[in-house]
């Protein structure tokens, strides 16, 4: 044989033996750090069974999809260390029927393309029981689908978009958040009924988290008080451009449906144009602690006046949790505990809060769907209604509805903290709904720190 | 592979060699085989492009981007079945690529590359800014589903892997014809000399666009695939860092070597993967944890450039020459001297950049 | 007419980043015919390092010049340690090369300092000011950025053209056979080239951080603009870099201001701006260079 000939069969016969190779390895199961089946029942439960992938007599494996690197990292990427540090807790003290929650989040980096791979990893390759708090809109978008085709439950989605809340289209996933029309129009009430006769002006991102915010800020507030309307994008600092335009507009109060970065950009760019309105802006860009990081340098500063804390006294916002400040609410003396023994080197700010207390839900949930829960039992689970824990309004799921926390109350940051003012009001997410007061009480967290079932 | 009946046959053959893993591996796999598949119909063209025609380009990212959206907005809106959206895809992309192409004909070195790099950005950015048709941040759902004589317990994502591989195989033998064909080696006269090639009778500006469609026609039909396997058109899934990464698999498996596109689209799906396993594993905290497959891939890409200069290709190729001796026979010369750089009126080339005869 | 002139300043302060991240390439093309795609996560690096400096001393100046400083080391590390073994070979190598380079020090910094936003602190007041009673949209910290910019480019420019080591430098990116044989040590020469192109790029970062807060990709999309400055402007012209970048500040300024959904098409403007520059010069503003027709 000709030597080229050679060549070429060399390197097929050794492209064959590796496909075979690899198929032999691979065949079955993946790999995965995933379940070690078969550590045996060792418990003392002896009704504990593997009633569904992901779910042996001693653990249960849930995954989540997170931006850990990346732009969209900084803030987001606390959350899922935070919901592990609760289920650390969770599993120190006895787990949810006796099995321990073993959380695996992956990094898609804010990618919609990794974001598809990583959660067929997780559900086709370590089986994963159920998806939890999956993190993006435009990433989550990419997983629900598929998640909804394999039947795979797809909770407590972390994205106040409205597209979640579709039982017949996508009967396996649930929001949990406030959504943000919901907020918006909280936010666009109040705006109406504090600040009648002003100048408004919007500063929002310019995708359905600004655009929803939007939306349901109009279902509440007249258009005629809207004077100027600004969006930014986040790959682009540069909002100097439009802080001019809000100022020329002669906004005096600025509504804001911006994440943390750009609060605090927008509050120096008005600092740097003498532009000084009233701020009012989704909870999801105003966590204190988070603020006063951005603006920290900036209270540092030789010969100036300006003061970190100083620069975010007095923004308006709306809040769907206990106020991190609060130190006589149970959740929060919980949540800080269970912050300082397992998730000690974040900063206890509103992104661990968060990751708690959807944590929290989670467990709720679990322990509502039984002792030996099909994928079927985690979804009826929820539908049937989960008691309110954490969230200061109650969730609204049904069969029919699949959103989450129905309301908020509205509060002011004081000295470097978010203070309520006023009564939780709820509503639903349509145009013409109507926002009432809610008066419920809150609950108070358990004894235990565990829900119980 | 420089016979129609050789190529066929290495396509088959792959062809069997990818449906017996399909089978026999996981569906987690088979979505791996998919991947593999689109970005190697991606990085053939580019490795084309760059390698063989000397064309520098970092944003077929963008190309990709519209293939993924024509075929999405034709599949929700019109209701075209994906084998017609695909067609059409290549079409629209190819128009595309002639756009580009005649606009950066004058373009040379960094100046195209610059040029690319901010139509990488921009692509996307415009799909972000116009909310109502192109669905603006979040998108545009696929609807993809598995054809009914499979059976309805047919794994959607073998399918997907089946659908993928045939493309890649399809655009592997197209791109084979034509790099052995005049045209191939119209694109190499006018990389290695475009004087010389002008002279010689090539139409040199139409050589260079025609190797901007190929590319853009190859990137098209991987954004197509990406959008039914992800179900999803997003402008975040078409950032420049997939254009960056289209240009390192081309350069890292081998520049203008087929063979190398595949090389360096596993290294591209599999070694971040992988990494990320190995971290996680050893329970790391998720800052550090989820950095490190981000840095080990620098590395790697930094490492295997300085020990590989030809690519993984030119080092395998160095291996296997170890065992059989020097190849004697023609083939496409990977090792392409420096796409044209016009050096300044009154300075003469840099130094170490210059043009050296091939290898 | 204010709003205009507030955005002229705005984009002025910004350009002038550009011009810097632009001057820094431009240093490199001239010198060693490379694009350095690392760049911008060199500058994102010395800002990190600046930082932790800042905040242990206490002293915004400590940390900018720690900042300088660390800029020239990695860039002459990193020209003698991965660079260097790209020459002779083919120049996509050296372009992956860099861009694995600026991959390996985003998952660097990641590690070692967390992914979180950092707040940069400035040397001057942030508080804008005012002609009478208008604010003119800048402030004492946007005019140091324009002065520091405008200062290293003009010492670097009579570094280049009165000192014999700038002679050097020229002799070497020239060419650099007959260089060597002139007796300069290109290879030092070059080394010398990316330390100065480190120390542009660490200004860059430094200036521009407290706008963008630090976090690992913080410079990405300003290294994209820089790279489209120097380009619009011609690689081998300093003067073009700086010009290029004003340009695109401004333009990219007057876009996001007086277009609707300004702030999302920005990069659609640049895109435009750098099109409309190269079908009429191909090799952008300042070239000095023909294109050989036959």
């Amino acid at each position: 044989m000709r030597r080229t000939h050679r060549l070429r069969w060399q390197a097929a016969a050794i492209m064959t033996v590796a496909a075979f190779t690899v198929a032999a390895c691979s065949s079955g199961s993946g790999s995965g750090s995933s379940s070690s089946a078969g550590s045996g029942s060792s418990s003392s439960s002896s009704a504990l069974t593997a009633s569904a992938p992901g779910i042996t007599p001693t653990q249960i494996l849930i995954g989540s999809h997170q931006p850990l690197t990346g732009p969209a990292a900084p803030g987001y990427s606390e959350i899922a260390p935070a919901s592990a540090a609760y289920f650390a807790y969770v599993n120190a003290h006895g787990g949810v029927y006796g099995r321990k929650i073993v959380y695996k989040y992956l990094d898609d980096g804010y990618n919609p393309t990794k974001t598809a791979s990583v959660v067929r990893q997780l559900v086709l390759q370590d089986s994963a029981y159920a998806i939890f708090d999956g993190l993006g809109t435009p990433t989550h978008l990419a997983a629900v689908s598929f998640l909804n085709a394999q039947k795979v439950p797809d909770v407590f989605v972390a994205s106040g978009c409205e597209c979640w809340n579709d039982p017949t289209k996508y009967s396996q996933t649930f929001g949990w958040q406030l959504d943000y029309i919901r907020e918006g129009k909280i936010l666009g009430q109040y705006v109406k009924q504090h600040f009648a006769g002003k100048k408004v002006g919007f500063f929002y991102q310019n995708d359905e988290f600004g655009q929803d915010g939007v939306k349901g800020i109009l279902d509440e507030l007249p258009a005629s008080m809207v004077v100027s309307k600004q969006t930014y994008d986040p790959t682009n600092t540069n909002i100097g451009p439009a802080v001019a335009a809000l100022r020329a507009s002669g906004a005096q109060v600025v509504m804001a449906f911006s994440i943390p970065a750009f609060i605090a950009l927008l509050k120096l760019n008005s600092l740097k144009l003498g532009f000084n309105p009233t701020l009012v802006a989704s909870n999801v860009g105003t966590d204190a602690i988070t603020l006063s990081g951005l603006l920290e340098a900036f209270a540092k500063q030789g010969g100036a006046k300006v003061n970190g804390n100083q620069l975010i006294e007095g923004i308006i916002t709306d809040g769907y949790l206990p106020a991190l400040g609060s130190t006589d609410n149970s959740w929060i003396t919980l949540f800080k505990k269970i912050h300082d023994q397992y998730d000690a080197k974040a900063p206890f700010d509103g992104n661990v809060l968060y990751g708690e207390a959807v944590g929290y839900t989670f467990a709720q949930a679990m322990l509502k769907a039984g002792r030996n829960p099909t994928r079927e039992d985690l979804v009826t689970a929820i539908q049937n209604g989960i008691p309110q824990g954490p969230a200061i309004a109650p969730y609204s799921y049904s069969s029919s509805d699949h959103m989450g926390i129905t309301g908020a109350y509205m509060g002011v940051i004081q000295n470097g903290q978010l203070v309520q003012q006023g009564p939780v009001l709820t509503t639903d997410a349509s145009a013409s709904g109507a926002i009432s007061t809610y008066s419920g009480s809150e609950q108070q967290a358990p004894a235990s720190g565990i829900p119980s079932p | 592979m420089q016979t129609l009946p050789r190529r066929l046959g290495v396509a088959v053959v792959t062809a069997v060699i990818v449906w017996f893993l399909s089978v026999r591996l996981t569906t987690f796999r088979d979505f791996q085989i998919a991947e593999v598949a689109i970005e190697f119909t991606a990085v053939a063209g580019l490795t084309v492009l760059t390698g063989l025609s000397g064309q520098i380009s970092l944003g077929n990212g963008a190309f990709m981007a519209i293939g993924g959206y024509t075929t999405a907005l034709l599949m929700l809106h019109l209701n075209w079945p994906y084998l017609a959206a695909l067609v059409a895809s290549a079409v629209v992309t190819a128009v595309a690529g002639g756009i580009v192409g005649v606009a950066a004909a004058r373009l040379r070195g960094p100046y195209l590359a610059g040029a690319t790099l901010m139509l990488g950005v921009a692509l996307p950015a415009l799909a972000a800014a116009y909310q109502g048709f192109l669905g603006g941040d979040q998108g545009l759902n696929v609807v993809f589903t598995a054809p009914a004589f499979l059976g309805a317990t047919f794994p959607l994502t073998r399918w997907q892997a089946w659908v993928s591989t045939v493309v890649a195989l399809v655009t592997l033998v197209l791109l084979a014809n034509l790099c052995y064909s005049r045209v191939g080696r119209n694109w190499r006269a006018v990389r290695d000399d475009e004087v010389a090639a002008a002279l010689d009778g090539v139409n040199v500006a139409l050589t260079r666009v025609l190797a901007f469609v190929v590319s853009a026609i190859c990137a098209g039909l991987a954004g197509s695939l990406l959008a039914i396997v992800t179900s999803l058109v997003a402008p975040g899934a078409f950032t420049l860092t997939l254009s960056i990464a289209l240009l390192t698999a081309a350069v890292i498996g081998g520049l203008g070597s087929l063979p190398g596109a595949l090389w360096g689209s596993l290294l591209i799906v599999i070694v971040p993967t992988y990494v990320t396993d190995v971290a996680t594993s050893h329970g790391l905290s998720s800052s550090v944890g989820s950095n490190i497959p981000i840095a080990a891939y620098g590395a790697v890409l930094i490492l295997v450039m300085l020990a590989f200069p030809q690519g993984i290709q030119g080092g395998l190729h160095w291996i296997l020459t170890l065992f059989t001796g020097p190849d004697q026979r023609t083939r496409i010369p990977r090792d392409a001297p420096a796409p044209h750089v016009t050096p300044p009126a009154d300075e003469a080339p840099a130094s170490h950049h210059e043009k050296e005869g091939t290898q | 007419m204010v709003e205009f002139l507030q955005f002229t300043l705005s984009g002025v302060s910004f350009g002038m980043i550009y011009a810097a991240v632009a001057l820094s390439l431009v240093l490199i093309w001239r010198g060693t015919r490379l694009l350095n795609y690392g760049q911008g996560g060199m500058a994102m690096i010395t800002t990190y390092i600046a930082i932790e400096v800042v905040y242990r001393t206490g002293s915004y100046w400590a940390g900018f010049a720690v900042a300088l400083a660390a800029g020239v080391v990695l860039g002459a590390l990193c020209q003698v340690t991965i660079i260097r073994p790209t020459m002779n070979k083919p120049p996509l190598n050296a372009v992956i090369v860099t861009i694995g380079l600026l991959v390996l020090l985003e998952g660097l910094a990641g590690i070692f300092f967390g992914g979180q936003f950092r707040s940069f602190p400035t040397a001057f007041s942030v508080t804008g000011l005012r002609i009478g009673g208008t604010p003119l949209g800048v402030s004492r910290f946007d005019i140091f950025v324009v002065a520091a910019v405008l200062v290293t480019t003009l010492v670097l420019a009579t570094a280049f053209r009165y000192t014999s080591a700038g002679l050097r430098m020229r002799a070497a990116a020239f060419n650099a056979t007959i260089a060597r044989l002139s007796g300069i040590r290109v290879a030092r020469v070059l080394t010398v080239g990316w330390a100065l192109a480190g120390l542009l790029g660490a200004l860059a970062g430094v200036l521009v951080s407290p706008s963008t807060f630090l976090y690992p990709n913080s410079m990405d999309t300003i290294f994209v603009f820089g790279f489209t400055a120097a380009v619009i402007g011609g690689l081998d012209s300093p003067v073009g870099a700086v010009t290029g970048g004003l340009l695109l500040g401004l333009a990219l300024s007057y876009a996001g201001g007086y277009l609707p959904s300004g702030a999302s098409l920005v990069p659609v403007v640049a895109f435009a701006i750098l099109v409309l520059v190269l079908m009429v010069r191909p090799d952008g503003l300042f070239s000095a260079t023909q294109v050989r027709r036959v």
